[in-house]
């Protein structure tokens, strides 16, 4: 499978992506600004950046059929050092607590380890989001859950079920495989172990045109599968809504679930899922730099509304405190139901 | 009577809370009252949602079959178990002609010669 930029698909163009995404409004889907007004929470606005969440590129040896990133091997656009530099300045003389590392498949860049050791250097909290894969695909991957270990990074590991077929379905053949002996060699170091202080978090998103169900629930379902088929732990699990941007939004559209799709969020609209989105704490960085509100507007071209600068070597989080965030249709993927978050479901049941 | 072309629309599930309208204190209690079934209790929550699935099958609803194929999907169960759970709806059903056939013996035995 390729990336749709490498097919030179329409929806590889994040212009093409806002208008199929605006016309939603024809299909019954009020726009997002006025759900936004019904709940007094218009315009939405950014509270003190807690998150510095660093896309380090699109490239990744997986290419998913959900990817909002469009990110796969044939994708070589990755972070430089020295704007990872620039993310670290901003890290160290605003003291931001959270590091939030992402792809494509970030272990893939060649700074990436600098960059995880620098961070760590400053003290911040690393989260990588890990597609697990990648440990097994090179020999120089092998000793990843080590360096994880050593810098005691937070892995935010993608498992979208917990069975081969739905797995496979959407990461490739054979994922599923790969991804159980990766989370035991995560396992073998400390990862998700009572007491060991190594946190291992896993990821859940719909294999296909749903919602997810309850994050308690399905947790529960994998604690008990994971442990009693391959001895795995883990400690959360986070539920996330697909985002109708990118790979997803063309599945939808291929397979003719995309009006239905929306008509649900709309229909699941949740507001006191507001208050928690991820937007409102987090500064998405894109591997050339510029800032945005969360990774979804980074693809689709939709750059923070700021009087500062739009770049990182700009940083300056008096000017980006109270910034109205930039919304669209695809908005509702975060506020349906129990909402959704890059730290799984907004509203803990 | 109705002109429409068709007596079910995929598009009338969404409106169901809509009933509401036309007598809004039995619907709030009907839907209190589902919202409520459908919480974990001594079944899941999950465990529920199949036995919907069965059920929506034994009552031929396609509003039912619509929604809570979804639900049990949703919830991680697979193909297979849904199925199952559709041929015990399926084995109740058949197993509730065939064991009226007993009266149906019986009537024969009582006017037979």
């Amino acid at each position: 499978m390729k990336s749709l930029l490498s097919q030179h698909h329409f929806l590889a163009d994040p212009a093409n992506q806002l208008q199929v995404l605006h016309e939603s409004i024809e299909l019954g889907v009020p726009p997002f600004e006025e759900k936004l007004k019904l709940a007094n929470a218009y315009p939405l606005r950014a509270k003190q950046v807690e998150i510095l969440q660093i896309n380090v590129g699109k490239m990744c040896n997986q290419t998913c059929k959900h990817c909002h990133v469009d990110a796969g091997p044939d994708r070589h656009e990755i972070m430089t050092k020295e704007t990872m530099a620039y993310c670290l300045q901003a890290v160290e003389k605003y003291h931001i607590p959270i590091v939030d590392i992402t792809g494509g498949a970030p272990e893939m860049n060649p700074h990436f380890r600098w960059l995880v050791e620098s961070a760590a250097a400053l003290g911040a909290h690393i989260m990588v989001r890990c597609n697990l894969t990648i440990i097994l695909a090179n020999k120089k991957y092998h000793d990843l859950p080590e360096f994880y270990r050593k810098h005691q990074v937070e892995v935010i590991a993608s498992l979208p079920f917990y069975s081969a077929d739905r797995t496979d379905k959407q990461r490739g053949q054979g994922v599923f495989t790969q991804s159980i002996k990766a989370l035991q060699m995560l396992n073998a170091v400390g990862y998700g172990q009572p007491e060991s202080g190594l946190i291992l978090n896993l990821v859940y998103n719909p294999a296909g045109a749903f919602l997810p169900a309850s994050q308690a629930e399905l947790q529960a379902t994998y604690q008990q599968v994971l442990w009693e088929e391959y001895r795995i732990r883990f400690n959360q699990l986070f539920v996330i809504t697909n985002m109708p941007i990118s790979r997803y939004l063309e599945y939808l559209l291929a397979t003719g679930n995309y009006e239905n799709y929306m008509l649900k969020l709309v229909q699941s609209f949740n507001p006191s899922a507001i208050h928690g989105l991820m937007c409102r704490n987090t500064l998405s960085v894109s591997w050339e730099g510029y800032l945005y509100d969360c990774d979804f507007n980074q693809m689709l071209d939709l750059p923070i509304r700021s009087q500062a600068g739009h770049h990182i070597s700009q940083f300056s989080p008096e000017l980006l405190n109270q910034r109205e965030i930039v919304i669209h249709q695809h908005c509702y993927g975060c506020t349906a139901g129990a909402g959704s978050s890059c730290g799984g479901q907004i509203v803990k049941s | 009577m109705s002109n429409t072309s068709h007596y079910y629309n995929a598009h009338d599930l969404a409106k169901f809370n809509e009933i509401g309208s036309f007598q809004p204190s039995l619907a709030e209690k009907f839907f209190a009252y589902y919202g409520e079934v459908f919480q974990d209790g001594a079944l899941t929550a999950r465990e529920k949602a199949l036995i919907a699935l069965a059920v929506a099958h034994a009552v031929q609803c396609p509003y039912c079959i619509d929604a809570y194929t979804t639900e049990s999907y949703s919830k991680g169960w697979n193909e297979a178990q849904m199925m199952e759970a559709v041929h015990v709806a399926a084995a109740i059903r058949g197993g509730a002609s065939l064991v009226h056939s007993v009266q149906m013996m019986n009537k024969v035995k009582e006017i037979a010669m």
